[in-house]
């Protein structure tokens, strides 16, 4: 290496901070990425559900003669057959319970009633059109408003007499609890004393992630070994593993879980469901393997939604703007069943975030989960528990704030921003924030957005409008978010009773290449690149000499996955962790090759050098060889570390981002004229995945704020569940994004990372929909509900006479 | 009626007065998994040949032209065709040419061929313009004219177009050809004048005269949607006044409408404000629009008027420069 300078020498690791290409993107590109539905088995069979066409419904009766009757059609399963198993219903991620296949009765459209198993999917769909179903329908509730009236039909009569669920005492038999944090009785004193205050419902409404790939598995139990194999689009994996075996009994090592290449998750993959159990069971009894594959229908209408949070959102404030106390009260609408993916003690995720990036003196939150007839789920759709609906309520809390004071938004802010000598901040819903800078991204933000001179843009045009000369209006949208993300510390994260740590396994081969394996999982966001950059600097070693691996029970350590932002913060940990530890024995050769003591030496690039004798040096590479080779007497040889990191806080990202918006008040149609996001993610790993991910992110984050959402109407039908209705915006629609960035390093990570993944969605959607609101305040508008798509603008227009 | 709505209501979706429990019947069952029944597929070389086919199965039989609007309804089982008879292979249904005084488009002509014809482009611009707002590149690869406009379905684009050209359709049958006019053609939503067993084959349109203004102003939610509401314009100006002009909507009533009223209103203006806005209350009080994710049934039709507003003033503005 002595031919290259240190600049060379660096740059060929292709380390933290360099814009590495993506190495999966070489498979994915050329179509040779490794999905689910491309494992085939030998005599593989093929399940599907017939599906409840309503809403709220006893099942009368289910006759499958006709079905099974069908040439191919190997066995059609009810709830009856998994009855012996004790499978016919599953424990909930959220301490509930879920009917596997429907029980006497249906609580959500679509949900599964039966599974048909056949030789091909053919055969399996045209059995389902021959499976009679009688059904005595039940009035439904879809609206989570009317759940807890008092003459309100009980949709979970086998909760019947159980007034204390997972989370405390229930009030109602369609209550399932009441999640409380903060300082009730000063939060009340700030409100009975403030000058101003601010009250409005502020609704974030049923949305999905819809990753392009559905949910599917492929179950295969061997019954001579008695060993189980299942490929999954598992977001947890290890999980998967672990709550297959306490259903199954079958032990944890017979059982072997894969996630093959994972065709985008955001929290659509994290859960358990029907389809999974329900081919696991098909397999044990056919001893042959059972593949089952969503469509894009069931995807959207039946697992797992997002959102559907109903905050009742009060602010208080001096006069001149300083925020003295908030208190918001949510009404959760979490469908049938509870099954939302949170950690286990946090049934309202990290909603606890809602103070936002302000100094809020005190603040209280009580949420309300009710059952209706809805689809269950309650997904952290690409955002860490719950924190997007809590960082939508704030920022357009404050945007109601301003306007109320008559102050502009952007100062608002400013003057309420926790300041950076505050960190670690102690928020007062019970975070310890670790760090920020807010007041100087802000300040980035509007320069580089060049605030003053729309704002000025903005008046003429509203006078203009106001004269006649004009049908388009402008609307100026602000969003300053603080996520929490990183689950989580052990002492109070935690899934089924297992600590939300995560792990990295790394070992160094003779020839001083690596493969490493996290418990993580990758379904997109290009662990197989960052995760080698990590190592690449900590170990000297080019990022090209690392293979990464996740997804494989049997041989990556356990870890509790990829969903929440958790993997850079937790994994990413993980991996400089265990690095260190392998640095330190290397130090410990390197010393012995020397003949000089550890002390004497330094870590320089790729290698450790002696100090004060740069020439008498020992590469990585050599250290490796040595390793295997000819070890210091005493030490064992190899070169390799596992580490399980416990997370000592969680990671705090924060960004501003603004959106500059026309809307043709005639038609309704908004278009975005700029996007700007400034992203803090503390230390950038790779800026272009970075880059990569604000622009998936904000995508979303438009698609929602704009018209993506899972209606249902009065009768318990949902409405809009196929791509013609859902809006997944294609590269006409979607705005040109900028991106910019602060960094400020977190500083408990070993590398000063916070994730970022998440943070266009949370960020972004305030942004769009405060942009909205922004344009028709001058109108007399306080507070527009999203989603924002053309037809609703214009009533909104229309409403204000405009 | 849009595959989506369709979809809906054949699917997932009841109405508040059907009555309140089925009978069994597989037809109301949830589950039906994007993948289609069993059918026999017939490849025809020769129109005679297909319309021999068809008249084998009877209405077990369907013709299969491009394919993207038929094939999505058999995954959803919403139509299930035991025999498909492909057009594909048939050449004499193909093409474009100028034949006397008439456009002549064979019917599994694709829209992307419609857009890239030089012929078409230079007499009726308003079939380019048209076809460039369907779908997307991929679709439009495949999908034909003439299932565009034998589907009957009121979100299809071609249709409005086509009565606007007050073009005439070529059907061939069993008893052999008959032509249809595009403005007597639809029925009600997938209810048209083709008779069973009948082929159309190809559309004939009366060249616009030189000199003429046209635009076709479609509001959709994104790139590959029906529209929320669209307006087909054409008409010519002569001394700085409207001299002829026709309106068409798409999708806002269960066929394509052709609004007569708001075509004879703007003639002898020269498209004032105050026309262009008696033309477009013509034009919505003709509509019958359902409420769907588009939006309400008052939203579109008050976008049906925005659309024939901005249609006119563009095809006026275009007829005087002759763009
Ligand atoms: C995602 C998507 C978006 C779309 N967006 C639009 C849009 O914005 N606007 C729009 O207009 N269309 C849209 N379409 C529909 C598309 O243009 C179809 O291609 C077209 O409607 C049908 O043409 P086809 O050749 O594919 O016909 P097919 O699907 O093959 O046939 C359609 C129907 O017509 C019948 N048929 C076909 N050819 C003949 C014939 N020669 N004689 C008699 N009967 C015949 C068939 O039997 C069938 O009933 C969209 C389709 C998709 C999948």
């Amino acid at each position: 290496m002595n031919d290259m300078t240190p600049a060379q020498r660096e740059a060929r690791l292709e380390g933290v901070g360099c814009k590495r290409k993506r190495v999966e993107d070489v498979r994915f590109t050329q179509g040779k990425g490794n999905y689910v539905d491309d494992i085939k088995m030998p005599g593989m069979l093929h399940g599907d559900f017939v599906r409840s066409q309503y809403g709220h419904a006893k099942i009368k009766k289910i006759d499958t003669s006709r079905a099974k009757a069908l040439p191919g059609v190997i066995a059609v399963l009810t709830a009856e057959d998994l009855k012996p198993l004790g499978l016919h219903w599953m424990p909930t991620l959220a301490g509930d319970v879920q009917a596997v296949l429907a029980d006497g009765r249906v609580s959500f459209q679509n949900q599964e009633i039966a599974f048909v198993i056949a030789t091909d999917r053919y055969i399996t769909d045209d059995a389902i059109q021959l499976v009679d179903v009688e059904y005595e329908e039940l009035p439904v509730i879809v609206d989570p408003f009317k759940a807890m009236l008092p003459d309100a039909p009980v949709l979970r009569p086998d909760l019947e007499g159980k007034m204390t669920g997972a989370h405390g005492p229930r009030k109602h038999h369609n209550h399932i609890f009441e999640w409380t944090i903060g300082d009730k009785e000063a939060t009340d004193i700030a409100f009975s004393k403030a000058e101003v205050t601010i009250k409005e419902l502020i609704s974030y409404h049923r949305t999905h992630p819809s990753p392009l790939e559905t949910c599917q598995c492929l179950a295969s139990f061997d019954k001579i070994k008695g060993e189980l194999t299942v490929y999954g689009t598992f977001q947890a994996p290890h999980v998967i593993r672990t709550v297959a075996s306490l259903l199954s009994k079958i032990p944890e090592h017979k059982i072997h879980v894969i996630a093959p290449d994972i065709g985008g998750g955001f929290g659509n993959k994290v859960g358990a469901y029907a389809g999974y159990i329900c081919s696991i069971v098909a397999s044990i009894v056919t001893g042959l393997p059972v593949k089952w594959v969503e469509d894009r229908m069931e995807n959207l209408s039946t697992t797992s939604f997002a959102r559907d949070y109903h905050m009742t959102t009060e602010i208080a404030a001096t006069k001149d703007g300083k925020v003295t106390g908030l208190r918001v009260h949510v009404l959760a609408d979490h469908g049938a069943f509870d099954s939302c993916a949170d950690p286990s003690k946090w049934p309202a995720g990290f909603f606890n975030i809602v103070t936002g990036s302000y100094d809020f003196p005190v603040a209280h939150v009580a949420v309300d989960g009710v059952y209706t007839n809805k689809a269950p789920g309650g997904v952290a759709y690409r955002c860490s528990f719950r924190v997007t609906e809590a960082a939508y309520c704030i920022e357009r809390g404050m945007d109601i704030l301003a306007q109320k004071l008559g102050m502009d938004p952007a100062d608002l802010r400013m003057k309420n921003f926790v300041r950076r000598e505050q960190f670690p901040y102690q928020s007062a819903l019970g975070w310890e924030y670790d760090s920020g800078d807010y007041h100087l991204a802000m300040q980035k933000a509007m320069d580089a957005i060049g605030y003053k001179a729309l704002r000025a843009e903005q008046k003429a045009k509203q006078a203009a409008f106001k004269r006649g000369e004009t049908r388009e209006i402008m609307g100026l949208g602000i969003s300053f978010f603080t996520e929490i993300v990183g689950a989580g510390p052990s002492k109070n994260c935690d899934i089924l009773g297992i600590a939300m740590f995560d792990s990295a396994e790394i070992r160094i081969h003779p020839t001083g290449s690596i493969i490493a394996r996290m418990g993580s999982k990758s379904q997109g966001q290009g662990h197989e690149t960052t995760w080698a950059q990590i190592i690449a600097t900590e170990l000297g070693i080019p990022s090209d000499d690392i293979m990464i691996e996740e997804g494989n029970t049997d041989t990556a350590p356990y870890g509790l996955g990829t969903y929440g932002s958790r993997s850079t913060p937790v994994a990413g940990a993980a991996i400089a962790m265990a690095a260190r530890k392998i640095k330190n024995k290397a130090q410990m050769i390197a010393a012995h090759l020397l003949e000089v003591s550890e002390y004497d030496l330094e870590w320089d690039i790729d290698g450790f050098r002696v100090k004060g004798n740069p020439s008498r040096s020992k590469t990585m590479k050599e250290i490796a060889w040595a390793a295997y080779n000819s070890p210091p007497p005493g030490l064992e040889p190899g070169l390799e570390a596992v580490n399980y990191y416990d997370p000592p806080n969680m990671t705090y990202p924060f960004g501003a981002y603004f959106c500059v918006m026309d809307i043709d008040v005639d038609t309704g149609v908004a278009k975005t004229r700029r996007f700007y996001a400034l992203d803090d993610c503390g230390t950038r790993i790779n800026p272009m995945i970075i880059e990569g991910q604000v622009h998936g992110g904000l995508t979303e984050a438009f698609a929602i704020a704009m018209g993506q959402e899972i209606k249902y109407d009065e009768m318990g039908n949902v409405v809009g569940a196929s791509f013609m209705d859902f809006f997944i915006p294609t590269a006409v629609e979607t705005p040109k994004w900028e991106t910019d960035f602060t960094v400020t390093p977190s500083p408990h990570h070993p590398i000063g990372a916070n994730g970022v993944g998440e943070s266009p969605n949370v960020g972004g959607v305030p942004a769009f929909s405060n942009a909205v609101n922004d344009a028709f305040q001058f109108l007399g508008s306080t507070h527009i509900q999203m989603p924002h798509d053309a037809w609703r603008i214009w009533e909104v227009g229309q409403k204000l006479g405009a | 009626m849009q595959l989506a709505l369709l979809l809906q209501r054949t699917r997932f979706y009841r109405r508040n007065n059907e009555k309140s429990c089925y009978p069994t019947g597989s037809q109301f069952h949830g589950g039906n998994k994007l993948i289609p029944g069993p059918f026999t597929y017939h490849p025809p070389s020769s129109v005679a040949e297909a319309i021999a086919v068809l008249a084998a199965h009877g209405d077990e039989a369907r013709p299969l032209a491009g394919g993207h609007s038929l094939i999505p309804m058999m995954k959803l089982r919403m139509a299930t065709p035991e025999h498909l008879v492909d057009l594909g292979a048939i050449k004499e249904l193909s093409g474009i040419r100028a034949d006397g005084a008439d456009l002549v488009i064979g019917a599994t002509t694709t829209q992307a061929e419609l857009i890239k014809s030089d012929l078409l482009a230079a007499k009726a611009p308003i079939i380019r313009e048209t076809a460039l707002q369907i779908a997307d590149p991929q679709i439009r690869s495949k999908g034909t004219l003439g299932g565009n406009v034998a589907n009957g379905d009121p979100g299809n684009d071609m249709p409005a177009v086509m009565q606007c050209l007050n073009a005439r359709y070529v059907l061939h049958g069993k008893g052999g050809e008959r032509i249809v006019a595009a403005r007597d053609f639809y029925q009600g939503a997938y209810f048209t004048a083709l008779q069973e067993g009948e082929i159309l084959v190809a559309v004939r349109i009366p060249t616009p005269a030189a000199g003429h203004g046209s635009s076709y102003e479609k509001l959709k939610r994104k790139i590959g949607d029906y529209a929320t509401a669209a307006t087909a314009v054409i008409l010519t100006v002569s001394g700085g006044k409207v001299a002829s002009a026709a309106v068409t909507l798409t999708n806002v009533a269960s066929t394509p409408l052709f609004a007569e009223e708001a075509g004879r209103l703007v003639i002898g203006s020269a498209c004032d404000a105050a026309t262009i806005k008696r033309a477009a209350e013509a034009a919505k009080a003709i509509t019958d629009p359902a409420t769907d994710g588009r939006g309400t049934a008052a939203y579109r039709r008050e976008m049906a008027g925005v659309m024939t507003a901005r249609a006119l003033v563009k095809a006026f503005a275009r007829a005087k420069t002759g763009a």
